[in-house]
């Protein structure tokens, strides 16, 4: 008898729409001689001396599972950190677990709370993860969109607008992928007693917080009464450039984290001892270099931010992340169609502002995670194509 | 800003005063001001690019050679470093605490014509008691750039 596969796939997988990065992905690797900002990733190799750290702990024979919240050294260096960068306070006993990647941290502070019909409010355009993780964990994604007009921030209003009585969870992810919104002290406490009121738990994804570019990056955390009602998740891949190892962490309340270390203990045990130590090293020794990437990062954005606009892809400021948003309303063209063409006939990748929620259609992403060379070259192509497009679209509309 | 655009030209001279200003967020006469200045000033010395010549067909030595050197009253070291520096084979050129005096490196067109620089116009210099010379073998890195580095950008073409 043949397997009919369908019927043993859960149901809530099946009704999953694949990435919408997925797709997009497959078109560019195909063609030849790509320039690509679509990559979310920075293009620095992790810094030699956390790279020569891990090498040295396989050397000593570090080849063992740690505890299940991780090293204790590390833990207590992350909530040295924590502290130091964000003012914000957390036992590394009891109240920090070292994750692979932030992406397990969302995952499994998700499971530990979520039951089935309670929902999880998520501003879009977002991180792909979000709403997949809400699905898998048994809750109900209601996305809130956010607008251009006001750099993609969420405010109360919005929030309080897509509350129900199931609300449990709210998501932030600020500095924000892919928009590269950030939120002030003040944009946050006005979100925290909307959060206090409605009685949620907010779940605050603050893996680009190194990379701040105005202002220091405020944790939702550190705001007064939201401790105990924050789930800080944060890691090393974006700021330390190191995306490839696998470790992040997420710190809470001990209630939160006896529950969620429960998960992680069952599903994954321990993040890698390798990335552990060298993680170690990155937050003992990595200062200079984050300062480095922060700075390169600073120039290309500022140029890139500053020549759409020339091209007349007009783009907000993003004062975080490596991502900047820009419209292609001038082009008269949809996300899809811009990013298609736009790698068709110039051969420049950036994704689609559609793949990150609804909100996002009518927008790119452009990753700033590449050379200044490429940057250039790249934005000399869009300027091109936008030329083309942009006089047929007045010519359409008139 | 000054130090901005020291830092920014030293990686890369060939970016133009509109892009500086705009990595800088600041006006781009205001840059090209400054640049002028520092031009001036002599802060800035030079554009150069850095080669690596092994992979053309020209043949280059280079050597760096330790000079022991009979200070000079009042003036010291610098008068002999003046006449040594004057020769367009010496292509740099420091004074060194420790065991020698004066590290100087010479370029030529092979080992013989190096030697020979050493040899007839170095070592018989006025005030040079000894010169003790390292041939280059190869070079890995220099002025920060590793010379046989990949730039191959080994991510996945499209990431979330």
């Amino acid at each position: 008898m043949s397997v009919n596969f369908d019927k043993f796939i859960s149901p809530v997988v099946k009704n999953m729409p694949p990435s919408g990065i997925r797709r997009f992905f497959d078109l560019v690797a195909n063609t030849k001689g790509v320039i690509s900002l679509g990559v979310g990733e920075p293009d620095f190799v992790t810094p030699w001396h956390i790279r020569e750290a891990c090498v040295y702990s396989l050397e000593k024979g570090y080849t063992m599972y740690t505890s299940n919240y991780g090293l204790p050294e590390l833990r207590k260096e992350i909530s040295t950190y924590l502290l130091k960068r964000y003012e914000v306070e957390y036992n590394p006993d009891n109240e920090i677990v070292v994750t692979i990647g932030a992406s397990e941290a969302v995952d499994i502070a998700l499971r530990a709370l979520l039951t089935p019909g309670d929902e999880v409010l998520i501003p879009e355009p977002c991180f792909v993860s979000y709403s997949p993780c809400t699905l898998l964990a048994g809750g109900t994604p209601v996305t809130i969109k956010t607008n251009a007009s006001n750099g993609f921030k969420l405010t109360p209003q919005q929030l309080e607008a897509n509350i129900t009585d199931k609300s449990k969870i709210l998501i932030l992810c600020y500095p924000n992928n892919p928009t590269g919104a950030t939120m002030s002290k003040e944009d946050l406490q006005a979100i925290a007693r909307v959060v206090e009121k409605h009685d949620l738990i907010v779940i605050s994804d603050e893996i680009y917080s190194e990379l701040t570019y105005q202002g220091k990056h405020t944790s939702f955390a550190s705001l007064p009464g939201m401790r105990e009602r924050t789930i800080l998740i944060n890691g090393f891949s974006k700021g330390f450039a190191m995306t490839g190892w696998r470790i992040g962490y997420v710190c809470a309340h001990k209630h939160f984290i006896d529950a969620i270390v429960k998960i992680h203990q069952y599903t994954i045990m321990c993040a890698s001892i390798m990335a552990q130590k060298a993680a170690i090293e990155a937050l003992q020794n990595g200062r200079a270099q984050v300062s480095h990437m922060v700075n390169q990062y600073n120039y290309r954005r500022r140029l890139i931010v500053s020549r759409l606009n020339e091209i007349g892809l007009s783009c907000f400021e993003p004062k975080g992340a490596f991502y900047v948003f820009p419209s292609v309303q001038i082009t008269g063209m949809s996300s899809d169609e811009f990013a298609e063409k736009l790698l068709d006939e110039e051969k420049v990748a950036v994704v689609p502002g559609n793949a990150f929620g609804e909100s996002g259609e009518g927008h790119i992403r452009i990753s700033y995670a590449s050379s200044l060379q490429q940057i250039n070259e790249a934005l000399n192509r869009i300027d091109n194509f936008v030329k083309r497009y942009a006089h047929l679209s007045a010519v359409n509309s008139n | 800003m000054r130090k901005a655009i020291l830092k920014i030209l030293e990686d890369n001279c060939r970016l133009s005063a509109p892009d500086i200003a705009k990595m800088l967020g600041i006006d781009k006469d205001t840059v090209a001001n400054e640049i002028k200045v520092l031009e001036k000033e002599r802060v800035i010395l030079s554009y150069g690019a850095l080669i690596n010549w092994e992979k053309t067909d020209e043949e280059v030595v280079s050597a760096l050679i330790d000079v022991k050197v009979t200070p000079q009253r009042d003036v010291g070291f610098d008068q002999v470093a003046e006449r040594i520096q004057r020769y367009p084979e010496v292509k740099a050129l420091y004074l060194m605490s420790g065991s020698y005096d004066l590290s100087v490196l010479v370029e030529g067109k092979n080992l013989k014509a190096v030697s020979k620089f050493v040899a007839e116009k170095l070592a018989s210099m006025d005030n040079v008691q000894s010169t003790t010379t390292h041939f280059v073998l190869k070079r890995y890195k220099q002025d920060g750039i590793v010379f046989e580095d990949q730039h191959e950008d080994l991510r996945q073409v499209i990431t979330p």
